[in-house]
């Protein structure tokens, strides 16, 4: 069971890792502002929740919670500010 | 060489890389972005050296509440370079003012590479004597038992800054509402942002000011969640600055000095010396202190955030 559980943390937290990785690289290669966030929320979302999930059996009760929370507040936000830096692109306040 | 030694060295290569990235920065923007990420990594490093006290408020104030007054800063300075022409100090002053700030780094680095090994140190008997001050949180006691006046000047720090901000106020609206009125449509998700997040804010900040007393935590870190939840809802225009004549306002700011400066009188009556709490009552005293430090913090950060008074108190 153990074994089971490691393999399940290894594999989500290096999933989670991919998805950082693969969000930073966007976030440096892509043209402009609304492509570079489409890739920043990809890390923000999906790259810490799936951390999250993959390090959930290594605790327990409240921390496990208090994990979700910290999830939850960051997709609450990283949403609401792309909504934001979406907006001030599409009205041309951003430097090009 | 572990993988946590390894992980050490990275995160201090950052940070020094993000700090010549922020000096070297042309763009003044980029720089206080730079700054911010800056306190970010610091409060890492804080954290690395199980300093959670000072890695939470390096996050909220350093991190935070810094970086958010010096894009304040940065957004008037450029309208103010935009309308009077573009005023860059010459070489001669940019040369000094890197000697010097050369200099100061120099002579911290030597203070701590001459410090005497081991670093003298007062934590050993600062941990000895925690069970007298009640408390479980070794820095808390330093900041309100053992060192209490240094952190009594520091709450008085605050209003005086707050003072000096106002002043800067053209006498026209000399007692009215700080920096312009936000505006934003319902549907706006700013709105929905500063609808959502202050009860959870709300509950946060208080938390960390409660916990403070026994874990990492305190008054000026839940008084700077509050402040940014306050500073939410401003942006999104669901509140507005209340005019600076307010006297709840002023009575709200100058609260926490008031009580901690009382207490601290109250100290030769009882105990016989300033500062100096009653036996047994160490902890709901310190408590008491707290709470009524927290919304003063909260409060002096919102409103130096907020900047002078420019808009007529009925505006």
């Amino acid at each position: 069971m153990r074994f089971i559980l490691d393999i399940f943390t290894v594999v989500l937290v290096s999933a989670g890792a991919f998805f950082f990785l693969a969000g930073t690289v966007g976030l440096l290669r892509f043209p402009d502002a609304l492509t570079r966030l489409h890739a920043l929320t990809k890390a923000d979302n999906l790259g810490l929740g799936l951390v999250v999930i993959g390090l959930l059996p290594r605790t327990g009760g409240l921390y496990a919670a208090k994990l979700i929370g910290v999830w939850l507040l960051v997709l609450v936000a990283s949403s609401a500010v792309s909504q934001l830096i979406g907006r001030a692109a599409r009205r041309g306040m951003l430097q090009k | 060489m572990t993988i946590e030694s390894a992980l050490y060295i990275a995160l201090a290569v950052l940070v020094l890389a993000v700090a010549a990235w922020t000096i070297l920065a042309r763009d003044d923007y980029a720089a206080i972005v730079g700054f911010v990420t800056y306190g970010l990594l610091l409060s890492l490093v804080w954290v690395s050296l199980s300093s959670l006290d000072i890695a939470l408020t390096e996050a909220a104030i350093g991190g935070g509440v810094t970086g958010v007054l010096l894009l304040g800063a940065g957004a008037r300075l450029r309208s103010a370079q935009e309308s009077t022409g573009v005023e860059r100090p010459g070489i001669a002053q940019r040369v000094s003012a890197a000697a010097l700030c050369a200099l100061i780094s120099a002579g911290l680095a030597l203070t701590v590479f001459l410090l005497p090994e081991p670093a003298p140190t007062l934590a050993p008997s600062a941990a000895a004597n925690l069970a007298a001050t009640g408390m479980g949180n070794p820095v808390s006691a330093v900041l309100l038992a053992y060192r209490a006046l240094d952190t009594l000047l520091e709450s008085a720090v605050l209003p005086l800054a707050l003072i000096g901000v106002w002043s800067l106020a053209s006498d026209r609206f000399w007692g009215g509402r700080p920096g312009l009125q936000h505006r934003a449509d319902r549907e706006d998700v700013l709105v929905f942002l500063a609808q959502l997040l202050p009860p959870f804010g709300a509950l946060m900040g208080i938390y960390m000011v409660w916990i403070g007393t026994d874990h990492p935590g305190g008054k000026f870190q839940g008084g700077t969640i509050l402040a940014a939840m306050w500073i939410l809802t401003k942006m999104a225009g669901i509140t507005d600055t209340p005019p600076i004549s307010r006297r709840w306002l002023r009575i709200v700011l100058i609260a926490g000095p008031s009580v901690f400066l009382a207490i601290g009188l109250a100290g030769f009556a009882v105990p016989g010396t300033f500062l100096a709490y009653p036996a047994g009552f160490e902890k709901p005293i310190i408590l008491i202190i707290e709470a009524a430090m927290t919304p003063s913090i909260a409060a002096a950060l919102a409103l130096l955030l907020a900047g002078p008074p420019e808009r007529k108190p009925n505006g």
